[in-house]
């Protein structure tokens, strides 16, 4: 996991993009993060990772291992700690990393915990039809159904979707673009939604997908403009030829 | 956090306001100057007619233009605050005792326009 930061979600409203397109974007308090430890792979550690912590605390607040732990390194007391991997940017321990470590344009993806739905039946967990209201229908509205077969195989199936505990789950909405980046008050604003309710803390790191898919199409753009480049080097040469031969 | 969430989300929200708030009213014969972008170059469209209604409140405010274009009634809505609209010009000042002109659609003919025009002293003691 390259660039992250630790954020909380503040809510969602909405700004003119630079072509007057009215735009949706979840507002983000992404700082300070401050850099508690850093790992590296020819240390004990053995990989390459920056824990950053957000949300400032009081220390009493907090338990003696962890506090311990950010003394270590002369941090501050923070409510979040965590890691990213393979952090891109020299930072050492006491550094304050913010919004600017990200620019307008890019794409994120952001880790939220949805919210949760507590014990939710069928119809409202994985969305099945249920029975009729009216035409005399009678106590079968929001029912699963039949949930198998007979003697064989005689036990229901794995993974077989039934009634239970839903949401409160941690999930990823991937590739989402940031259409500002406020420095002064530590805000990014992105585009659309993403799992997690207002005030809830998020993660929002570098887009894994678009970054690997943004290099390709980068190299196969180059590749391209080579290949032009040089079929134009070609036929330039050629009309050379062709207008030299036709001087003489 | 230094300042509090509603701070934060108004100042993010008033640097989208216009600068400069237009002022017109429900009844009003408008012209809506549209910044229209073709390929990479920017002209101003006109969309000229009576408003016929205003809703929302804040960024999300927007007004409903209808005029009859080739017999066919056509009616446009702009948000207030739109960077794309450059600016709205009032023609002449309606004299209407409704909010929503939702009466206009019925409407076919010269009836169709006509909203009745302020009297002249109401829009001169306006203006003061």
């Amino acid at each position: 996991m390259p660039l992250g930061l630790i954020g909380k979600k503040l809510g969602h409203t909405r700004v003119y993009d630079s072509n007057g397109n009215m735009t949706p974007v979840t507002v983000v308090l992404v700082g300070p993060n401050r850099v508690l430890q850093v790992k590296t792979k020819s240390s004990k550690d053995g990989y390459d990772a920056v824990q950053l912590g957000f949300d400032d605390q009081k220390e009493q607040r907090l338990t003696k291992p962890v506090l311990g732990h950010i003394k270590k390194f002369n941090g501050t007391a923070v409510k979040r700690i965590k890691e990213f991997r393979d952090f891109s940017r020299d930072v050492k321990p006491g550094d304050v990393v913010s919004a600017d470590l990200f620019e307008v344009g890019q794409f994120v993806d952001c880790i939220g915990t949805t919210k949760g739905r507590g014990f939710e039946g069928v119809v409202g967990r994985w969305s099945f039809r249920g029975g009729d209201m009216t035409h005399g229908a009678k106590g079968w509205h929001r029912r699963a159904g039949a949930i198998g077969c007979r003697l064989f195989p005689g036990h229901v199936n794995r993974g077989q979707k039934m009634p239970g505990h839903m949401g409160q789950d941690r999930r990823t909405s991937q590739n989402l673009e940031i259409i500002q980046v406020r420095k002064d008050d530590n805000l990014l604003l992105i585009k659309g939604g993403f799992p997690g309710s207002e005030g809830e803390y998020v993660i929002v790191r570098e887009a894994k997908k678009i970054a690997i898919a943004s290099a390709r199409f980068k190299m196969i753009q180059e590749m391209r403009k080579k290949a032009k480049d040089g079929a134009a080097d070609k036929k330039e040469k050629k009309a050379g030829a062709k207008a030299a031969a036709k001087k003489k | 956090m230094d300042m509090n969430k509603g701070a934060l989300f108004d100042k993010i929200e008033m640097e989208q306001y216009r600068k400069e708030p237009v002022k017109f009213s429900v009844g009003d014969s408008v012209r809506v100057h549209t910044k229209v972008v073709e390929g990479d170059k920017e002209r101003i469209q006109i969309f000229a007619g009576v408003v016929i209604g205003k809703r929302g409140r804040g960024l999300n405010e927007t007004f409903t233009v209808r005029r009859i274009s080739y017999g066919e009634g056509v009616e446009r809505v702009f948000p207030i605050h739109s960077p794309r609209v450059d600016k709205v010009d009032v023609e002449r000042q309606g004299a209407v005792r409704r909010a929503k002109l939702t009466y206009l659609r019925g409407r076919i003919g010269k009836g169709a326009t006509a909203v009745k025009e302020k009297a002249r002293e109401q829009v001169a003691a306006k203006a003061k």
